[in-house]
């Protein structure tokens, strides 16, 4: 895959379909690499004020030191519990799962002096609701060499919301082989659960409700190191559905 | 265009590219023991082939399975098309079958665009008479990236019978879009009259056009021609236009050499070209699966266009 | 092999006498007083240092000095019909006519149809050496009308075809020759029509008209010509390519081309010098030798090809030289043959019909029967009078008046229209390439 096409093909970007509308549609909760004013200024005004106000309020509930160590406590963990990362094989989901798998490795590397495997799964044709958007661009799938059979399994994602991700996850997992055991890695989990699915290895427990929104900056996809709590414009007083977490993902920020 | 694939025309550079970066992806699935994905389950492709074509035809419905679409086949013999039933009344056929995709082949340039004003679903052009196959000019382009790893200012130059080619329509006009600088070689009896106007150059001396080609895609030509006087005997056609072992030595080392099928060896091709390492005539075919898949998912496998879940 | 000559008191063009040095087969002087520069005024073997030293001297004065002359439409029969006359022969004829080269048409037997038969024809003329033969190929197989000749395999041949033809028949397929003019792009070819519906023509023996009506004989219609000429201009515009039209032998082909040419459209053409001077009127006596393929015609198409001629409309002359065996002309008239010889008397009769008439100056003459048929054939040395080109050149006398004697001529056959009658001028040298083919209007060798 060539590197300069991938970070559009990302899962939490903004969909892209084959349309010949020049530009995507412009999504409130992108991460802010442009001001607002550009969403802004397709919106009403009342959209406008909304959007306003879902800026001021948000606010990090993650510093990049806390990302830090949250990080490398989870390193550890997974090196107890799989008693030395022996056959650990860590699958990061697109977007974002994947730097973070990447950075687990090299902590379990440094600290047990040989290399992990570290790879990524891509879930977009296993999920369970391609059909409410227009098909969207897949994510790099790369399993290490040393493959998945027999293996501990860890998926890594940023954000666990409703457990759907995780579960077209499994579905994909199952397709490429048979791991040993599968377990689940995540920066955050914020609750809400549609299904019976939860993570072995948590950075920080968020409770949040519905009405709000989770965004995990990295510096690899994003310039920096951040997590981000905001309230929805939706929720912020412009007409539209209070957010649930198929619905946010609809407008765009996509929960595990 | 969103909801069909009829002309690679239709095709921004935005939408190419996506669709190449999207079979990449799913060319990896191709190597796995578990082929399949879950994707397209419940989805119905028909693949309605009025040409006989063996290879796309075969193509579209491995490409169709894979993502665990139910594929059905209706070739126009022995069908009620034989019997004389018109392209329309098949058409609401479909239909009431509730065909979601239709993949159509049809010796009649501009059949998919009637097809397309009579079913809901999508329509992907499988080749229609001499005017496009936009799904060949993907793979084309899919096997050139992947060969030679970009497109974007890469000189290709294709050689042959343009003027009935639907082939060489399609790639001119997706390879314009990616960036790409393309030479048409043919005798003028062989081009159409305005290729002028066409986004590509046009040169009548293959021996001069092949040191600059990083591609050189042969194009297959019928001797029913010669008997229409496009060209005076297949001899010439072959000493003139054919790729022969002393020809491809003319070619820089990393040019490929390429070929829609089916191939007249000997004629527009030698065999020891056909068969040597710069050949990607066989891996054409593969990569023909993964982008086909990748159409019909982008095509197929989100909301459509017309709102709402179908 | 060529040695030095030095052409002294010439008139270039008709113009002010000038002397000519020949050196390595190339004109390498041209210009008044360069036999002064030879040491010693009695030329002699021995004269000196200078230009002219050691060179064989040719007293030009009254003559008229031209670029050899090139036919853009010349038979030569062989291989085939070696009866009425040959490579050999006809380029012979060719030279005292004041030629350098000539265009060999493919309606031999076997037809110049592909490389082979073009390569043979090319050899035999540089065998022969006299002038140089360009061989035409055949625009179908074996003039069949039906499918289109390797012209490609031609074009690349020895032979280096460039001019294309089915002369003596018409490519009347409208397809066949469109792919025909399409084709040849590829290389920078033409193709050469002989315009002449076959269906508006079937049994013709003379210009349809006052003659025809006259005489009993079936008629040659204008029409049978201008349509074709017409239909071709249009497709050569179409797809962008070269016709020529040979032998244009009525004054709706002139309009008509005239019309073409005003559109930028790549038409060109050509008239014989028998179109230039005799009129349908010669069919009286029946006798065959006027018989030709287009006939003549009358006098105001005659009126409207010199004016083509003079303005440019028509780009040549070219001779159509046709020569046929006695028995093929000692018949009545249906059953003659069809064609003039012309080689021989080309200059003279243009002479007659142009210059003598004011229509054509001498530069006009040699731009006519040699810059622009070299031009149209595409052959490099020929056509042009000028320092550091090929020495290839004619010397002509205006001056005389006699009576055409076929028996004098080098042709195999005889069948001239021109037999005795006066025309002016005579032939004196031809130099090909810095070598005499003709001195004192007798052959070199």
């Amino acid at each position: 895959m060539h590197a300069a096409d991938r970070t559009d093909a990302s899962t939490d970007a903004p969909t892209r379909a084959p349309t010949n509308a020049p530009t995507r549609a412009p999504q409130r909760d992108a991460p802010p690499r442009d001001p607002p004013q550009r969403a802004a200024a397709q919106q009403s005004p009342a959209q406008r004020d909304a959007a306003r106000r879902a800026e001021s309020e948000t606010r990090a509930v993650l510093e990049p030191d806390e990302i830090r160590r949250a990080l490398t406590r989870v390193a550890h963990e997974i090196l107890e519990r799989t008693n030395g990362g022996d056959d650990v094989v860590l699958l990061g989901i697109p977007t974002r799962g994947v730097p973070l798998a990447r950075r687990l490795a090299e902590r379990l590397e440094q600290v047990e002096g040989r290399p992990l495997p570290a790879g990524s799964l891509d879930v977009t044709m296993y999920r369970d609701d391609l059909r409410l958007r227009p098909a969207r661009a897949l994510g790099h799938t790369e399993v290490p060499a040393e493959g998945i059979d027999d293996k501990i399994v860890v998926l890594v994602d940023d954000v666990l919301y409703s457990g759907r991700t995780v579960r077209a996850a499994l579905d994909a997992l199952g397709d490429l082989g048979r791991p040993r055991a599968v377990q689940l890695a995540v920066l955050v989990d914020r609750g809400h659960r549609e299904l019976p699915i939860r993570a072995d290895y948590v950075g920080k427990n968020l409770p949040t409700s519905q009405r709000e929104t989770v965004r995990v900056l990295l510096t690899e996809v994003d310039g920096q190191d951040a997590v981000l709590l905001g309230a929805t414009a939706d929720a912020a007083g412009a007409a539209g559905t209070p957010g649930t977490p198929d619905a946010a993902g609809a407008a765009g920020r996509e929960g595990s | 265009m969103n909801r069909h694939l009829i002309s690679a025309g239709d095709l921004s550079q935005d939408d190419a590219l996506l669709i190449l970066d999207t079979a990449e992806e799913l060319a990896s699935t191709a190597e796995r023991p578990m082929k399949k994905l879950p994707t397209l389950r419940g989805r119905t492709v028909v693949n309605l082939f009025y040409e006989d074509s063996t290879r796309t035809r075969i193509s579209f419905e491995a490409a169709a399975k894979r993502l665990s679409a139910d594929v059905i086949n209706f070739s126009a013999k022995g069908s009620s098309v034989a019997k004389g039933e018109s392209l329309k009344d098949t058409a609401l056929t479909l239909e009431a079958m509730g065909a979601d995709a239709v993949v159509i082949r049809h010796s009649a340039s501009g059949a998919p665009h009637r097809l397309a004003g009579w079913v809901q679903g999508s329509v992907v052009n499988a080749g229609d008479g001499a005017h496009e196959h936009p799904t060949q000019a993907l793979l084309d382009a899919f096997t050139m990236r992947r060969r030679l790893g970009r497109l974007d200012g890469l000189r290709v130059t294709i050689v042959g019978d343009v003027l009935h080619s639907r082939v060489a329509r399609s790639n001119v006009l997706l390879l314009s879009t990616l960036g790409a600088d393309v030479t048409l070689v043919a005798p003028p009896t062989l081009l159409p009259v305005a290729v002028g106007t066409w986004p590509c150059s046009v040169a009548y001396d293959l021996d001069a056009a092949l040191p600059k080609a990083d591609v050189v895609m042969m194009l297959r030509v019928q001797q029913e021609r010669m008997n229409a006087a496009y060209f005076p005997s297949v001899r010439e056609y072959s000493r003139r236009y054919g790729l022969d072992v002393a020809r491809m030595g003319l070619l820089p080392d990393h040019s490929i050499v390429m070929h829609p099928g089916p191939m007249n060896r000997g004629v527009e091709i030698a065999a020891e070209v056909a068969d040597s390492a710069r050949s990607t005539i066989v891996e054409q075919v593969a990569n023909g699966v993964s982008v086909r898949m990748a159409v019909l998912y982008l095509l197929l496998g989100g909301a459509s266009e017309t709102g709402g879940q179908r | 092999m060529t040695g030095t000559w030095l052409i002294t008191g010439a008139r270039p063009l008709g113009g002010e006498p000038a002397d000519v040095l020949i050196r390595d087969g190339v004109i390498a002087e041209i210009g008044p007083g360069l036999a002064a520069t030879a040491t010693g005024a009695d030329a002699g073997a021995d004269a000196g240092e200078g230009a002219g030293a050691g060179a064989q001297r040719l007293d030009g004065g009254g003559l008229i000095l031209l670029p050899g002359l090139v036919d853009l439409h010349t038979h030569l029969r062989e291989p085939g019909r070696e009866d009425a006359e040959t490579v050999a022969t006809g380029t012979a004829a060719a030279a005292l006519g004041g030629y350098t080269a000539v265009h060999a048409m493919a309606n031999t037997d076997p037809v110049a149809d592909t490389a082979g038969v073009v390569e043979q024809i090319w050899r035999l003329g540089r065998q022969a050496g006299r002038c140089d033969v360009q061989p035409v190929g055949a625009v179908t197989v074996g003039l069949g009308g039906s499918r289109l000749a390797e012209l490609g395999a031609m074009a690349d041949s020895a032979a280096g075809v460039r001019l294309f033809s089915d002369d003596g028949r018409c490519v009347h397929d409208a397809v066949l020759m469109r792919r025909a003019l399409e084709y040849v792009r590829a290389f920078g070819g033409v193709i050469a029509q002989h315009a002449q519906e076959p269906r508006l023509t079937d049994g013709a023996q003379v210009n349809e008209g006052e003659m025809s009506a006259r005489l009993g004989l079936t008629g040659w219609p204008a029409v049978a010509e201008e349509a074709i000429v017409a239909r071709d201009c249009l497709l050569a515009a179409h797809v962008g390519s070269a016709l020529h039209v040979c032998h244009v032998s009525t004054a709706g082909s002139v309009e008509i081309i005239r019309w073409a040419k005003s559109k930028g459209w790549q038409v060109t053409a050509e008239v014989t010098p028998h179109h230039l001077l005799l009129t349908e009127e010669h069919a009286a006596g029946y006798d065959p030798v006027f018989k030709v393929n287009p006939p003549l015609r009358t006098a105001e198409d005659v009126a409207a090809l010199r004016a083509g001629l003079a303005d440019g409309t028509i780009d040549c002359v070219a001779t159509d030289h046709a020569p046929h065996p006695l028995e093929d002309k000692e018949t009545e008239w249906q059953a003659a043959a069809f064609g003039m010889t012309g080689l021989e008397t080309a200059l003279r009769v243009v002479h007659q019909a142009m210059v003598e008439t004011g229509l054509l100056d001498w530069a006009g003459v040699a731009d006519r029967m040699s810059s622009r048929p070299a031009a149209i054939g595409r052959l490099s040395g020929h056509g042009r009078l000028a320092v550091g080109e090929p020495a290839n050149l004619v010397l002509y006398d205006p001056a005389p008046r006699e009576a055409v004697d076929p028996a004098a001529h080098a042709s195999k056959s005889r069948n001239t229209p021109f037999a005795g009658m006066v025309l002016p001028g005579r032939v004196i040298a031809t130099f090909l390439r810095g070598r005499p083919t003709v001195l004192d209007e007798k052959l070199a060798w």
